[in-house]
């Protein structure tokens, strides 16, 4: 089945470049506008209707906050004890620094089973590793089978949401893609109709597929359990159905007991859809056991770092990695909701993506996305584990634009946002700023030669409108005020 | 070295740059946040879990302990279920066979023995359950070596038993109560309803790869 997976290669995420151009265009095409918004004012009410009580809300979000801190307080503790358990329970565990290095991992295990089709529940770490691409080069289709990535593989796309990623679609293109692309299926506009569509095509793939893959919401230390969290049904058919299952994870998932799981996977589902709880919670704690009838035979965990090690060397950002993955922060973003998913080019957009792709794909590649911000606050307060986003923007275009402080490793990318012009500018406006005779006479000049300022400013002026001296300085009009 | 030192090394490195205390462990601040929260008194709470997961889209029959095997056979009659998938270690495994239903088919062998079977030629599974939980209208399903996990994702209609005094105010009393970290087994699942998703244009729709059908037997009365 190759029409599943043909134009994996097209879109590929392309953080930075270009983001102000793709921004540009999703702003002037009233249709994703309308998409984006309409969704999003749905998803902030059916949020607000989960949370009628600020009082009650505001302690959850502080003992969300409190059980990640404490997590990644014994990151790496907590890491060993989930190992050793998971491999008690018989599961086989890997761990990755890069990408290439999971998809290598996961490439090798599908070759010693032979796999032809791996099905996928939903894992943005795979997609943050670009799996299907790599699967796909090796001959291997790696088939997505939650409804709404199932959707966007068969466009050749991209999520555009973290939880919902046929967000950007109509279901007038979702009919039109399923005729042309699903043999056998007549156009249809009825949404029980195309679900049942994707289901009937999917189940055959349940059965046929040698391996299955999922993400993990939370990875629990003291028992070796992983824990997953869907609606649909598909993540626990590729975590039961298929001979061998692969869970793929990034390292700040664990937390240390099952009881630590309850008040974030009860925040999660409330923050990210307004859903009071999710229809399943898929419980696993190691592959099938002697005597069992079903289950896979062969279970392993690939635990991902890909830059989570350098934020959580910084005690500020290491607060980035409390982040559960709700995607509140884009649902109410005034940004993502008008420019959407794809514009900025990496795995996760919106606030979390600007604040945690920088340490995946380094600032050279990302420095514009934590500018991508009104910095009006939205997102740390729907944030369930109380993540400063803003303060870590505000940071992350700092570290863009300057040399690392003494004392601190550089980021990946450090300063890879200076300009020589912009440093030059800060630097004559400070020396101008520390001397207050120079000051003035600048002042003195600058007003009364405020005609001559010109109307083109390097790169001011691209996106905003020419700085002009007022005719008066402050201090002349408070003088002017004391007479 | 691996990346699995590599990785443990930069976070041990990480975590000296650390200025603030470390933070408590949380287990009494969740335990003291479950405890403030309002309590359904215990008498209501098989009602409050039978409305919330009707709620959720999942057919809710009270019944009388003793007869379930018949409403059990009304469900089957009135939905056409031609085979329902059983489990014939387990005690209500044992009352079906000795009621005669038609159509019954054990899981007796392992899935890779018949998985096309069971994708295309099962009607409807019954199962029993560890409990539910009444805050969010929610199933306890505890597979295992007799009744495997597939039962309750593959057939189109699920039905379940839930005996009304087995129901717990919310999810952290049932990991309390039931201990459940004393005994894991491969698959513990929370349910709550049928299959479903909201990935076209967000509107809802049932049946998206699971059963598109949950009918729960909420047993009551005296205990047998
Ligand atoms: S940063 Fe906070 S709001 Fe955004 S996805 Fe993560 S947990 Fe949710």
């Amino acid at each position: 089945m190759s029409h599943t997976t043909q134009n994996t290669h097209t879109l590929q995420f392309v953080p930075g470049a270009e983001f102000k151009r793709r921004a540009a265009e999703v702003v002037a095409n009233p249709f994703l506008r309308k998409s984006f918004r309409g969704a999003m004012d749905f998803l902030m009410a059916k949020r607000a209707a989960q949370f009628p009580d600020p009082e009650l809300l505001e302690r959850q979000r502080s003992l969300a906050e409190h059980i990640r801190r404490y997590s990644l307080s014994r990151l790496p503790q907590l890491l060993e004890q989930l190992e050793a358990n998971l491999v008690k329970n018989g599961v086989k565990v890997h761990w990755a620094e890069t990408p290439d290095e999971a998809n290598a991992i996961i490439l090798d295990i599908c070759r010693r089973h032979d796999t032809k089709l791996m099905v996928k529940g939903k894992s943005m770490v795979s997609e943050e590793v670009e799996l299907n691409h790599a699967m796909h080069d090796a001959g291997i289709d790696a088939l997505e089978s939650d409804m709404g990535e199932y959707i966007v593989q068969l466009a050749g796309e991209k999520p555009s949401h973290i939880i919902m990623p046929a967000i950007h679609k109509t279901k007038q293109q979702i009919a039109e893609l399923f005729a042309e692309k699903v043999p056998g299926v007549s156009y249809t506009e009825d949404v029980d109709a195309l679900i049942q569509i994707g289901r009937d095509v999917l189940r055959k793939k349940f059965m046929e597929a040698e391996v299955g893959l999922s993400g993990v919401n939370f990875a629990v230390a003291e028992t070796g359990t992983l824990c997953l969290v869907e609606n649909e049904g598909n993540g626990r058919m590729c975590t039961t159905v298929p001979n061998v299952h692969i869970a793929i994870t990034g390292i700040e998932k664990v937390v240390e007991k099952l009881e630590h799981v309850v008040p974030l996977y009860g925040l999660l589902t409330r923050s990210a859809t307004g859903q009071a709880i999710t229809t399943y919670f898929n419980v696993i704690t190691g592959p099938r056991r002697a005597g069992e009838k079903d289950g896979p035979q062969e279970m392993h965990l690939v635990l991902v770092d890909n830059g989570r090690t350098q934020a959580f060397a910084d005690e500020q950002m290491r607060q980035t990695l409390q982040c559960i993955r709700c995607g509140a922060c884009m649902n109410h973003c005034p940004v993502y909701t008008r420019i959407g998913g794809h514009a900025y080019g990496t795995t996760y957009p919106g606030p979390i993506g600007e604040i945690i792709s920088p340490h995946m794909m380094g600032l050279a590649a990302t420095h514009v996305l934590p500018g991508a911000s009104t910095l009006c606050g939205a997102c740390g307060e729907v944030c369930p584990v109380k993540i400063p986003i803003p303060d870590l923007l505000i940071r992350l275009r700092e570290e863009a634009t300057h040399d690392a402080k003494p004392g601190h490793a550089p980021l990946v990318g450090q300063g890879a946002g200076k300009t020589a012009f912009a440093s030059l500018a800060y630097k004559g406006f400070a020396f101008l700023y520390s001397r207050p005779a120079l000051y003035r006479l600048f002042a003195w000049t600058a007003t009364r030669f405020r005609f001559l300022t010109p109307a083109k400013q390097a790169g001011w002026t691209d996106s905003r409108t020419p700085l002009k001296p007022a005719a008066k300085s402050l201090r002349d009009l408070l003088a002017e005020r004391r007479r | 070295m691996s990346a699995r030192d590599n990785i443990l090394a930069k976070l041990r490195a990480g975590a000296t740059h650390t200025t603030a205390p470390a933070p408590l462990n949380p287990d009494a601040a969740i335990a003291e946040h479950y405890a403030s929260l309002p309590r359904t008194p215990k008498e209501q709470l098989a009602q409050e879990f039978a409305e919330k997961i009707t709620a959720w889209h999942a057919e809710v029959h009270r019944v009388p302990r003793g007869q379930w095997v018949d409403k059990l056979k009304e469900v089957v009659a009135a939905k056409g279920i031609r085979n329902l998938l059983y489990a014939p270690a387990t005690t209500h495994g044992r009352a079906l066979e000795a009621a005669g239903i038609q159509g019954l088919k054990p899981y007796d062998r392992p899935i890779d023995e018949w998985k096309q079977a069971l994708f295309e030629n099962v009607d409807a599974a019954i199962t029993g359950t560890r409990g539910a939980i009444a805050e969010t209208g929610t199933m306890i399903v505890w597979p295992d070596a007799s009744e495997p996990r597939t039962m309750s994702l593959v057939p189109p209609i699920h039905i379940a038993l839930v005996d009304e005094d087995s129901v717990v105010p919310t999810l952290y009393d049932a990991i309390v109560q039931q201990k459940w970290t004393d005994g894991l087994p491969t698959n513990a699942l929370l349910v709550t309803g049928p299959s479903k998703t909201a990935d076209i244009q967000q509107t809802l729709a049932y049946g998206a790869h699971g059963p598109k059908e949950l009918v729960v037997l909420l047993l009551t009365g005296e205990a047998l």
